[in-house]
């Protein structure tokens, strides 16, 4: 048993919903007990989509167990055959179904529909929501595609977009146009949109694009071993993977490589003299692993930041960032529990943090800015405007939307420079976020404390004081870096057996931990 | 009930359309969301799966806090293997939550769909874990599993289950029983004490150290419909019900409370000048909201049992048709009073066959559809004007000065959509 919060992922029968919810024509009939329907709210309320998944449930309850849950499970099958005529059905167990030990496949299997039924097993108690989509798409694929002619154009296959994927509806278009560009032809996009039917030719492709790992690489491997489609190792997330990943491409098509960068701002923006105090920002970053890898890159070679930790929360992902996270020379947190991720930020106290949604909540509770880079996502990051993450128009989506939570250059010199003033000062906050300025009132005698972190307690047998000078030259550093200044300052005390500390201790600690 | 004038028969014993089959509803796990804002010393532990840990989070949607009051202990495959080192892990993680967390009282140990599956018996657990923990934390257990509870029948599972182990009292007393908003509960009490009702306690209290008792001379008083097994348990400990509609605008108001001043024997003297004024308040702002409603019909998904009382509001209040009132389940001696009160006419539905349904719903093509999350968007999308459900449960509606809002909840949908016009032109 383990105790849990907040989750990154659900189970891995919502994974097999995303791939059903983004394909058309295919019905997934869902052995699982009565309130299991909570997860349609999540297509049809943060995906805002209009029509209910196709997913039908068997609901059972209390008074159904032990007597007919598994005639129950056939009656619902057929009935979802009947109503919605799908191309094919995919059939599960969530994980009570799982077990009560009916056998949803082989039930299935008897009835003798007169279309493809594609068994899944998730198991709900070991994995989760990534590896039910990779899983559940790779069992349609392995079902349904089958060796067929090739296209007389060069083609690829988009695979890995799924509903509820962060991004993947414009990471589609993206994609689609920079393809285009090369003289690429698009198959088949899967599972976002494709029928079961299309499945069935995606053999014709030349290659897969391999969107999303976290989705879609079992499939990949798959069709590489038995359709000879070879599919891209590069994620075209930022600039330099982008120009990488159109290299890749043109490796394996052996067409020239073309790339339309006159709509590419990303880098000159990022060489702007405004952006320079982007220089050496302390990031930390969390998500998937895709992402993570993606944004480690971005932060370092195309913004200038200072990656100061990294991680992922699918398992599945872990060697890829610890291999990464060791190239940046920093630790790599491989965690589902979001209280190891606080807890981590606070110990790192970064200037940025690029995480889902979970580290929003951290970054607002610690008073450090937050840009969201992967899923879990709410309502407010499945936008109505075009926003990729991928290509080129991804890249330039990405530098605002990262540099939006932070305070402005010159904000940030003011605050610096001017800290008594009355309208400069730690309590106003930044100027574009949406509370109220507040003024300092100039009567005031002192400084009150801004918006920093708690002092952690010291674990240490000696109790460290701020003599009054030392606390109000501490008030002299910027709040978004106090907390840090503040602890690192009580660190160096306590190893030393300092119980005082004084504005000399204060500077010996900055000259100490001096990057 | 002399305000209140009997329109015709009323639907008491109208046939009611039962069905099983697929049903679009949450499981009684939704109730901790507002159950733990109501309780401020009460944590929630869920022994459950990754999908109840899920949903708990996607109902919560924005409300993340630092340091929530709920949690779930997931199963993991070793907890499925064998049963005895279940319960070891349990007090383990109930061990290491309550030594974290010195400010709870009450640690409920809810049951889930996979906990009651595998028969994990978590009643024991929390005697056990009771004499480890008390006095200063009290352990009880409820399920709120999908398989035996919908929505808010986890709230009546809850505070069911706290019945038992409320202190007894000779007294005569009045309890309120059902979780209200703040708001909400203190202009109740005011209203009763003017009434000069008392003593009064409410279920569930703030606080664990809240005097509630329970004996053979208290009466109490349902707020909420879906409350019958508390109902029951409170019987079974010799208290007497309140027999009333419930306070869903200004007749329902009315006429839960004079149900329990005539209890208390208060005479209508003072029952007209404590009420008149808040209900002519409520009238004005109900007329006011309720335009957009006016001759409008009405069908109800099930969700919440609160469908019945709902109905009767905006029927008899509103000026609307009921088409369709679903309720999950229909607890006749709990909303009895609420039926007779409501002109023949709509159809009656408990369970759910939600395929079934919707095409009972496009036949119908009303003007405003009452369903969950998971149908609305779908079903705007087809032309319907909906109002999602969940939103009745967690909004201060209940009372007078409510019964404004009420209305507007269910006039906003209708008044957006004369609003927008985002349809392409000709």
């Amino acid at each position: 048993m383990k105790l849990t919060v907040w989750t990154y992922e659900g189970p891995p029968h919502v994974g097999a919903m995303r791939v059903a919810t983004a394909m058309k024509d295919l019905h997934y009939v869902l052995h699982a007990p009565q309130g299991d329907t909570y997860a349609d709210l999540l297509f049809t309320m943060i995906e805002r989509r209009n029509h209910r998944p196709p997913v039908t449930y068997t609901t059972f309850q209390a008074r159904d167990l032990g007597a007919d849950t598994a005639n129950l499970f056939k009656s619902a099958a057929q009935d979802a055959y009947d109503r919605f005529q799908p191309q094919a059905i995919i059939v599960g167990a969530s994980c009570t179904a799982e077990l009560i030990q009916d056998d949803p496949g082989g039930m299935a299997e008897t009835m003798g529909l007169p279309i493809p039924v594609i068994p899944l097993e998730l198991p709900s108690y070991q994995r989760k929501e990534n590896f039910g989509a990779d899983e559940t798409f790779y069992q349609i694929v392995k079902a349904l595609a089958k060796p067929v002619e090739k296209s007389a154009h060069p083609t690829a296959n988009l695979i890995g977009p799924t509903a509820l994927g962060f991004r993947h509806r414009d990471d589609i278009t993206e994609i689609t146009a920079l393809l285009g560009d090369m003289g690429i032809g698009v198959n088949v996009v899967a599972p976002y949109n494709a029928t079961p039917h299309d499945i069935t030719r995606m053999g014709a492709a030349h290659f897969n694009v391999l969107m999303y790992p976290e989705t879609a690489e079992t499939a990949a491997r798959w069709m590489e071993r038995e359709l000879a489609l070879p599919y891209t190792k590069t994620v075209p997330i930022g600039v330099g993977a982008t120009r990488d990943f159109v290299a890749e491409v043109a490796a394996i098509t052996g067409r020239n490589t073309v790339l339309d960068e006159s709509r590419l701002r990303l880098p000159w923006y990022s060489a702007s003299v405004d952006s320079t105090y982007l220089t050496g920002k302390r990031v930390f970053l969390f998500g998937d692993g895709t992402h993570v890898a993606a944004a480690a890159r971005i932060a370092r070679d195309e913004m200038g930041f200072e990656v100061v930790g990294m991680g992922c929360y699918n398992r599945e992902q872990a060697r890829t960032i610890r291999t990464l996270a060791k190239d940046y020379g920093v630790p790599a947190l491989i965690t589902d529990d979001y209280l190891e991720v606080e807890k981590t930020i606070e110990d790192l106290a970064p200037e940025m943090i690029l995480g889902t949604q979970m580290e929003r909540h951290i970054g607002k509770r610690l008073g450090i800015p937050c840009a969201v880079i992967s899923a879990p996502v709410h309502v407010q990051d499945f936008p109505a405007r075009y926003s990729p993450q991928m290509g080129i128009e991804g890249a330039n989506v990405i530098f605002d939307t990262w540099v939006h939570p932070l305070v402005m250059g010159l904000e940030e010199h003011l605050l610096h420079m001017f800290r008594d003033d009355f309208e400069f000062h730690d309590d106003a906050g930044a100027s574009h976020h949406g509370h109220k300025a507040k003024l300092r009132d100039l009567d005031a005698p002192a400084a009150t404390d801004g918006p920093e972190m708690a002092p952690a307690p010291v674990e240490s047998s000696v109790e460290v004081v701020w003599l009054p000078a030392a606390e109000k030259e501490l008030k002299k550093i910027p709040f978004f870096v106090r907390g840090k200044a503040r602890r690192n300052t009580e660190t160096f005390a306590a190893e030393r057996g300092v119980s005082e500390i004084s504005v000399d201790t204060l500077y010996e600690a900055k000259a100490h931990y001096a990057r | 009930m002399k305000d209140v004038p009997n329109t015709g028969q009323g639907c008491r014993n109208a046939p009611i359309l039962k069905e099983r089959g697929q049903r679009e509803v949450f499981c009684g796990l939704t109730s901790i969301i507002w159950l733990h804002r109501k309780m401020q010393d009460a944590f929630f532990l869920v022994v459950g799966s990754r999908t109840c840990a899920h949903l708990l989070q996607s109902a919560a949607g924005v409300m993340i806090f630092a340091e929530p009051r709920f949690g779930t202990a997931i199963l993991e495959e070793t907890d499925l293997a064998g049963m005895a080192d279940a319960q070891d892990e349990l007090d383990r993680e109930v061990g290491r939550l309550l030594e974290r967390r010195g400010d709870i009282r009450q640690l409920f140990l809810v049951g889930s769909c996979p906990s009651e599956v595998i028969k994990l018996d978590l009643e024991k657990a929390a005697e056990r874990l009771s004499a480890r923990h008390g006095p200063h934390v009290r352990v009880i257990n409820f399920s709120g599993s999908g398989i035996e509870t919908t929505f808010t029948e986890g709230e009546d599972a809850c505070l069911a289950a706290m019945v038992p182990g409320l202190p007894e009292t000779q007294d005569r007393q009045l309890m309120l029983v059902g979780a209200l908003p703040d708001v909400v509960q203190d202009q109740a009490l005011d209203l009763l004490d003017r009434l000069g009702v008392g003593p009064v306690t409410v279920l569930p209290s703030a606080r664990a150290d809240d005097p509630v008792a329970v004996g053979p001379n208290a009466v109490f008083a349902l707020t909420q419909p879906f409350l019958g097994d508390t109902h029951a348990a409170l019987v079974r400990r010799g208290a007497r019900h309140i027999a009333a509609p419930f306070p869903f605008g200004e007749q329902g108001t009315t006429a839960w409370l004079r149900a329990v001043a005539d209890e208390f024997g208060v005479s209508d003297e003072k029952f007209a000048e404590v009420t008149d004024a808040p209900r002519a308040r409520a009238r004005r702002a109900v007329a006011q909201a309720a335009e957009a409603l006016e001759n409008r019909s009405v069908f109800f998904f099930p969700d919440s049992q609160l469908e019945i009382p709902l109905a009767r509001f905006l029927t008899r209040e509103c000026g609307m048709t009921a088409i369709e009132v679903g309720a999950p389940f229909i607890h006749k001696d709990l909303v009895g009073p609420d039926m007779d009160l409501m002109a023949e006419g709509p159809v009656f539905s408990e369970g759910q066959d939600v395929d079934l349904q919707l095409d009972r719903v496009h036949d119908a093509k009303p003007d405003l559809t009452v369903c969950g999350l998971g149908l609305a968007n779908p079903l705007e999308a087809e032309g319907l004007t909906t109002k999602w459900a969940i939103e009745l449960v967690f909004t201060p509606v209940h009372f007078y000065e409510q019964a404004g809002d009420l209305a507007g909840l269910f006039s906003r949908p209708l008044r957006r959509r004369d609003l927008l016009k985002l349809e392409a032109a000709e």
